[in-house]
Order: C-alpha cells, then structure tokens, then sequence
C-alpha cells in the first residue's frame, strides 16, 4: 500500500467562545507509516487532546475541524458519522485519560469489550463472550475467566484500563490512539501499561499515536515525536535526538525544567517563565514569543516556517536559520 | 456583590415573573385585609351566575356571591394554610434533621426512620384520617400538610448538615474546642439557610395544591370561609349552566404555584454557592 | 443478605404503619359505638354495643385481631353499607387500579419520550417548549384539569362520559372510555415532573465519559442512546418515580370525586361522613400499604438496575 497511514495537512480546530470562535489548533501537518510510533508532546492547553479527537471525529458539537485528514488514503475531515462510525473502532480505536469514569459502570466487562466485535462484525453473545476472555487474557487482567461478568466498580484504576484497551484492540485496528493513558495511575502501573501498549503494538503491527506531557515516558515508547505549543507543532524529529539534543526554546525549556537525581544542593529548579497564555490569547506571530529567551522583533512577524535541523528533524524558530543566528541573547 | 445579583436577575427572566406573580398574590392578599369589592360571603340570590361587568369585575357564582372578592379572601386563605404548614413543617423537620447530624449514632437512624415514616403518609391520606376523627376544618389541611413537610425538611436539612459537618472548617472548629450545640449555630444553620429556603419555597407551592384540593373535597377550611378549592367544586355543579366558573379560581392557583415554583427555581440559582460567599 | 435486610426493613414499615393507622382510627374517642346508638341511649346500652363489637377489649387484642383479618382477609363489616368491607375494598378496587395503571402506563410513556426529545433538543427550541410546559403542567391542579377535561370533551365536544362508571361486566369498551379523561388528568402532572427528571438525567449522563468511549468504539449516536444513555439515566428517574407513586395514589382519589368513579376514593369520603371509622381504618392501610409497597418494589428494580447501590444504606 502506498503511502502514510495517517496523513494530516493543515489541521485547523475552531471552538466558539465568548469573543468568537477561537482556534485550538492551529495547522497542524502529520505522517503516520504503518506499524510506526509517533508522540504528542505539550502541556495542557497546547491543542494535542483536541488533535485527536479530531481524528476520532468526536469533537464537540460546537467545535468546527478544517484541513485534510487522510486515513488509508479516505479523507476524514466533512465525513458523515455514519461513515465515521464504521472506522472507529474497526479500524481506529482510541484509548482515553481517566479509566475511572471510561467504563458504563452498568455494563458487565465482557460486554463492554466486546463491544466493538458485536458492532462491526456482528457477534452473537456467546462468542463475543469467549472472545472477550481471549483479549482480557491478552491484555494480562489477572482472573480474567472469573470477571467476566463483574462490573467497572470492582475493579482498580490500572484493571480498567487494562479492560479500556482490551476493547480498543477488540477488532484489530490499524491504528492506536492513546491520549494520555496512564497519567492518572500511578508510577508502577505507569511503566507495565505503557510496556503492554507497546508489546500489542509491535505484536499486531498497529501503528500508534501517543499522546503525553511526559518526556522520560515519550522517549522510551515511540520513534518519533512532535512537540506541540500554541496549537501548533513547534518541534518534531526521532525521539531520542529531540530529547537529548533539542532544538526549539521550548523543548530546550521542557528539557530543562526536568528535576534531575544526583543535582547539587541548593541547586534551583529551572522553568519556563511566564504561563501557557489562554485560548484565543496567544500572541502574534510565534506562539512561544512572550515567553522566549532569544525573542527578538521579527519573531512576531508571523509563524515561524519549520526549520529542518539535522537529518529528519525540523523546528520552527528563526532563530534557528543563519539570518538570525544570534550573536547575543 | 449588589450589581452581581442585578446583573444575575436579569439573567433570569423567569424568576422575575415568578416574584411578579407571587408578589400579585400578596398584594391581593394585603388589599383583603382592608378591602374587596364586595362583602364575600354577602350572598345575592337574584344576583347569581351574573357574567363580568363593571359592577362584578368577574361576575357572580350561584348564590350571588362577588367572585373577585372570593378570589381575593380565597388568597388569603391559601396564603396562611401553606405558611402554617410549611412553617411548622420546616422547623420540625430542620430539628430532626440537624439534631441528627449533630448526634450521630441510634439517634441520628432513629430520627431518620421516623422522618422516612412520614413519606407513606402524603397530606390526603392524613387529612383523611384526621377528617374522620376531627372533622375537616383549617387545623386538619395544616396538620396533615404539615406531616408531609417535616419528613421533606428533615430529609433535606439532614443530608446539607451532613456535608456541612464533613467540612474542614467544622473539624478545625471542633478542634478548638467547640460544642456541638455552638458548631451547628455557628456554622450548620447559616450553611443549610439556602438549600432549605430553595425547598421551602417549593413546598409552599405544594402546600397550595394540597390546600385547594383538601378544600376541593370538603376536607379544608369550613364554609364560609372562601377557599380556592371550594370554588372549584362548586363551579363543578354549576359545569352546564356555568361553565366560566370553573375559570377563575383554577387561574388564581395555577398562577400563584407557578410563580412560586419560578421563584423557587430562580433562587436556587442565584443561591448557588459558587456565587454566594462562605460564611 | 441484601434482599433479607430490605425484606425485613419492608415488613417492619409497613407493620409500624399500621400500628400509627390503627392507633389514630381506632383508640382514639369517637368511636363507632357513638355512631350507632340512638340518641338518648343508656351507657349500659352503650357497654353492651361496646362488648358486642369487641371495642372493650383491651387495644394490643383488637389490633391483633385487625392485623389477622388483614392477612386472612376477614376485615369486618362496614356499618353504613352493612356489607364485609373486603367486599366493598373488592369491588372499588376494580375501578381504583385499573385507572392507576392506565395513568402510570400514559405517565412513563409520555415521561420518557418528552424528556428524551428535550435532552436531544438541548438549547434549541424543543428543550425550551418542554420545560415550558412542564412548568405548566406542575402548576396546574390535577383535578382543575379534569373539570376543564369534561367541559370540553365530555360536555363540549361529547366524545367521552362526563363522569360515572357502568361496571366492566357489560361493555368493557364503554368503561375503559370512562377511565381515559380521569387517567389523562392524574398523568398530566406526573409527565410534567418525570419529564423534567428524564431529561436533566439524560443531559448528565451524556457528558459522562463513558459515552465518549462508547462512541470511540464505532456506536452511532441513536444505539448509545439506547444501549448506555437510557440504562444510566433510570437510576434517578426510577427513584422519582417511586416517590411520585404516593402522589398518584392520592391524585387518583381526588379525580375519582371528580368523574364520580365508585372507586375507593368515592368509599372513603363515604365512610368519613358516615363516621363509618373500620371502612377508612382499611382504606387508609391500604393505600399506606400500596405507597410503601410500591418503594420496597422501586428499591429492589434500583439495585437490579444498578448493583452499586446495594452498598448504601438508607
């Protein structure tokens, strides 16, 4: 098959506010192969939720998407969701923040993950049981057999999002979307889910888009990963590069706020000054400007063109081209 | 704080023509106090089923009697049935409900099962029973409107109190050495003030339904007094001949309850506690 | 464990009800001895009537002896229509529980769909009208609408009796005609109320996450409805509901008056002014019964619905 997987050109997502309609994301330009692993890197605010979803096609009602979506070569973007539906979760599944509230706490496990099964493929009840044991089997929910018919309430927040992901692979996929899936357990689960992630993916050749704030995280399960500020993209390349040698200020900032072991006494803890402005807020031209220890005036003249930076890597800076090396900060 | 709540009503449309219509109600009932058109009980016999005019704003029923001034006493009674019973309703019901949060415990269950009792019994069925012992009257649709409302309150005041009690600012009272009795005078009541004027607006509401259909079926207020209910029944027998009297009162309770219940609603709004300051 | 506990609870209401019932009917003065002697009677004449109704024996006997006709079905004889009460409750109850099954059935259905409809029509004109209406229809007393009901389509328009009730032996046809208008009345209020209920519960259980995941796996929006919406939002529509039962009961004693209906209603008022005191004691219980009855049942369906609820503690 030719071409990306996931082709996304201009992605634009506008939510109505007092003032008007404000974008929340900004022109966003994205490639996805097959079986490859790409991150979404940004606090919150930055635009990255709103991304995938957008992906999804479930935005909220209010909010409008513009640009090209391109799925396997369909475009996305003005779908019907008649059509919409039929891919979700068929062909991309989508696995989200807070297992807590994820789960209709009425629905007994099995049929919450066999769902996608008994939509798309039309399994009777007896079989979309059997096949829900084999993906909670999968998906290492300890007495699985025995839960079949227990319900979200009974289980932690770590087993529902194990269950969360067994539904999500139900029908085998083509492609992950993972918005921030073990943010809110904690640090012990954080690796074994994460580890599980990437075990089901390498083993099914999915490919997956990983969504997190967390650098350490972001470096040690995909190849690649795309900063996010401002709505737009402001830094991407292979992970590991990006994070042990970054390029824009931001990342430069991001990277340098993280507390590190084995620090001097007394030593402060760097930041990134001033705040992430409020949407609708952000200042003209580069995003990052108010913020940015090498501004200078013709920052603010308009959205920095990605600069590339070494073989498969581009960040928008001007600071970055040799018209605006700086000679001072 | 005061262009705050301006700026709120204007919001709220809907609760300003709730207050306009309640405040219609009182003026009607304030104005009885000194004056109506006509002596209501004065009865008229040539006078009777007289369509609207200007000497009878909205005619005469079939004894002759002035329908504006029944309506207008007719509020009056309303008005101090529902107070009477809500009145007592919530002050019982506010007693069990904050003692048990207080108390805890056998206490606090005991209370609770004994309030939960009153839910069986809604206002009909007591006036029934009173009614067949006492004999129906003013003191009966009180009493039996009341049993209702003291389980409503005592619900209600027990759940708020509880949330209030479970706060931080409680516990750091109690840890200087604050009594129970000072805790819930100092910070349950001032605490629970709005949820329980929101109820009781609404219960007032009910308690006009109640009313009317206590007097509806003979179990109210005594003739002669005027009550909006009796209206009713009487305008029932007139149905073929008279049909427009069945009009009038049914419009005066439709509207108080549902100014009441507008205003009921508006409050809850603007008492919400993210616009009210803590106490 | 669960079910034993609520049983027990159940039996335990519904015996203290009848104690409180029966303390107030039967202990207190006025009594049905008053009732039948002549004025000017003897007070040996009045003992010797006592003794003969059992009223001189000592109070915790006759309540016992009430609570066993209750389970036998033995409930004595009404003074004023000298016949068994069970007899009496028999006979109106085949016209008391058909028009409060025909209001509930009316109730759930319009319920239902109007608060669904609003809920779909959040923030558009739908919603507004509903709650609209709504307001209106809690406002208005039930039985102001069922006079208004009979002036226009049973005096006006003549489609439908302007009151009585002919019995189900001769023409099931005609005595279902006259139950429609009076259940029309007794459910206009409770649609009212209930499709408020459905609707704010339908609007909350729709920004819950778990609808997002639904649709995540492919649901159209309609099957969400059904298949996860629906179930989540009986929880507080069903407990409503059951709260609102009392009111039915009450409102449907109220409209029988009105449509002259020979139902239990019409009974007790009867009774009350032949201070014929057995008669209200039973009705009283039985509606009492049927009110607390009617919760124990809601309880259990919450549980089944929800299981989570087995863990709180009333």
């Amino acid at each position: 098959m030719a071409g990306p997987l996931l082709q996304v050109r201009g992605l634009r997502v506008s939510l109505p506010s007092a003032r008007g309609p404000v974008d929340a994301v900004r022109g966003i330009d994205l490639d996805l192969a097959r079986g490859r692993t790409l991150g979404l890197i940004g606090e919150s605010g930055c635009g990255k939720s709103m991304t995938a979803l957008a992906l999804m096609g479930l935005l909220p009602d209010a909010a409008r998407a513009s640009g090209s979506i391109r799925f396997d070569g369909q475009e996305l973007v003005g779908l019907d969701d008649a059509a919409m539906c039929r891919l979700r979760g068929r062909r991309i599944a989508m696995v989200f923040q807070e297992p807590m509230t994820a789960l209709d706490p009425l629905q007994p496990l099995w049929r919450t993950v066999s769902q996608p099964l008994r939509i798309h493929r039309g399994l009777d009840a007896r079989s979309a049981r059997a096949e829900a044991q084999r993906l909670l089997d999968r998906v290492q929910l300890p007495q699985a057999a025995q839960r079949l018919d227990a319900r979200p309430h009974q289980l932690s927040g770590g087993q529902r999002q194990r269950v969360m992901i067994a539904a999500a692979l139900a029908c085998g996929p083509e492609l992950l979307i993972a918005d921030e899936p073990t943010t809110a357990l904690d640090a012990t689960l954080q690796r074994e889910i994460l580890a599980l992630i990437g075990t089901l993916v390498t083993d099914s050749g999915m490919a997956l888009l990983l969504i997190s704030h967390d650098l350490d995280l972001m470096a040690r399960s995909v190849e690649r990963v795309m900063v996010m500020y401002g709505g737009t993209v402001v830094e991407e390349g292979p992970g590991a590069q990006v994070l042990a040698a970054p390029a824009h200020p931001y990342t430069r900032g991001l990277v340098g706020a993280r507390p590190r072991l084995g620090a001097a006494r007394g030593a402060r803890l760097a930041t990134i000054p001033g705040r992430v402005p409020a949407l609708g807020d952000w200042p003209a031209g580069c995003p990052f400007a108010d913020r940015c220890g090498w501004v200078v005036d013709a920052c603010r003249a308009g959205m920095p063109a990605p600069v590339g930076v070494g073989v498969d890597r581009a960040a928008r800076c001007i600071r970055l081209t040799s018209a605006h090396t700086p000679d001072s900060r | 704080m005061g262009s705050a709540m301006t700026t709120a009503m204007r919001r709220h449309p809907s609760f300003v023509a709730g207050c306009g219509l309640v405040g219609l109600w009182l003026a009607a009932v304030l104005l009885s106090l000194a004056w109506t058109p006509y002596p209501p009980t004065e009865i008229d016999v040539p006078n009777r089923l007289l369509l609207p005019s200007a000497a009878h704003w909205l005619g005469t029923d079939s004894l002759g009697r002035d329908i504006a001034s029944l309506l207008i006493v007719g509020a009056r009674t309303s008005l101090l049935v529902g107070v009477a019973a809500v009145g007592l309703g919530a002050l019982l019901g506010t007693a069990i409900g904050v003692l048990g949060a207080a108390r805890r415990g056998w206490l606090d269950a005991l209370l609770m099962r004994v309030a939960d009792f009153g839910f069986a019994f809604p206002a009909l069925l007591t006036a029934l029973m009173l009614a067949a012992l006492a004999g129906p009257g003013a003191a009966t649709a009180v009493a039996a409107i009341a049993v209702f409302n003291t389980a409503v309150f005592a619900r209600i005041s027990r759940s708020a109190a509880g949330a209030v009690w479970s706060r931080d600012f409680v516990l750091a009272a109690r840890a200087c050495g604050r009594g129970r009795w000072q805790v819930t005078v100092d910070h349950v009541l001032p605490n629970i003030a709005a949820p329980l004027i929101v109820q009781a607006t609404i219960q007032f509401a009910v308690a006009i339904l109640a009313e009317a259909a206590l007097s509806y079926l003979g179990l109210g207020v005594r003739p002669p007094q005027p009550s909006w209910g009796r209206m009713l029944n009487e305008a029932q027998e007139m149905m073929f001949q008279a049909p427009q009297l069945a009009l009038y009162p049914g419009v005066a309770i439709a509207l108080a309850v549902l100014g009441l219940n507008l205003v009921g609603d508006g409050l809850r709004d603007l008492l919400d506690p993210r616009l009210v300051r803590e106490r | 464990m669960f079910l034993i506990r609520r049983g027990a609870a159940f039996v335990a209401t519904l015996l203290a009800a009848s104690a409180l019932i029966f303390a107030v009917l039967a202990l207190l003065p006025g009594s049905a001895v008053d009732v039948r002697l002549e004025t000017g009677a003897t007070p040996e004449a009045a003992a010797a009537l006592a003794q003969q109704l059992g009223l001189d024996q000592p109070p915790l006997v006759r309540y016992g002896r009430w609570l066993r006709g209750l389970a036998s079905g033995d409930l004595g004889r009404s003074v004023a229509y000298d016949a068994p009460i069970a007899e009496l409750l028999a006979e109106r109850l085949l016209v008391t529980v058909p028009l409060a099954l025909i209001a509930m059935a009316l109730t759930v259905v319009f319920a239902l769909a109007l608060g669904v409809f609003a809920a779909s029509r959040h923030r558009r004109l739908g919603d507004a009208g509903v709650m609209a209406l709504s307001q209106l229809g809690m406002a208005v007393p039930n039985f102001w609408l069922a006079i208004l009901l009979i002036g226009v389509f049973a005096v006006g328009l003549q489609w439908f009796p302007a009151g009585g009730f002919d019995g189900w032996q001769d023409d099931p046809a005609a005595a279902l005609r006259s139950l429609l208008l009076p259940a029309i009345a007794l459910a206009a209020v409770q649609v009212a109320i209930l499709a408020r209920v459905t609707r704010s519960a339908v609007l909350e259980v729709m920004r819950e996450d778990f609808v997002r995941s639904a649709r995540a796996q492919g649901l159209g929006r309609r099957a969400v409805l059904w298949r996860h919406v629906l179930r989540n939002a009986l929880v507080p529509v069903l407990t409503v509901m059951g709260l609102q039962f009392a009111n039915l009961l009450t409102g449907a004693i109220v409209v029988e008056k009105v449509f002259a209906l020979p139902g239990l209603g019409l009974l007790v008022f009867q009774a009350i002014a032949n201070r014929d005191l057995a008669v209200v004691q039973n009705v009283v219980m039985l509606f009492a019964g049927a009110v607390i009855a009617i919760n124990f049942a809601v309880d259990l369906l919450l549980v089944a619905v929800d299981p989570r609820l087995k863990a709180v503690h009333r």
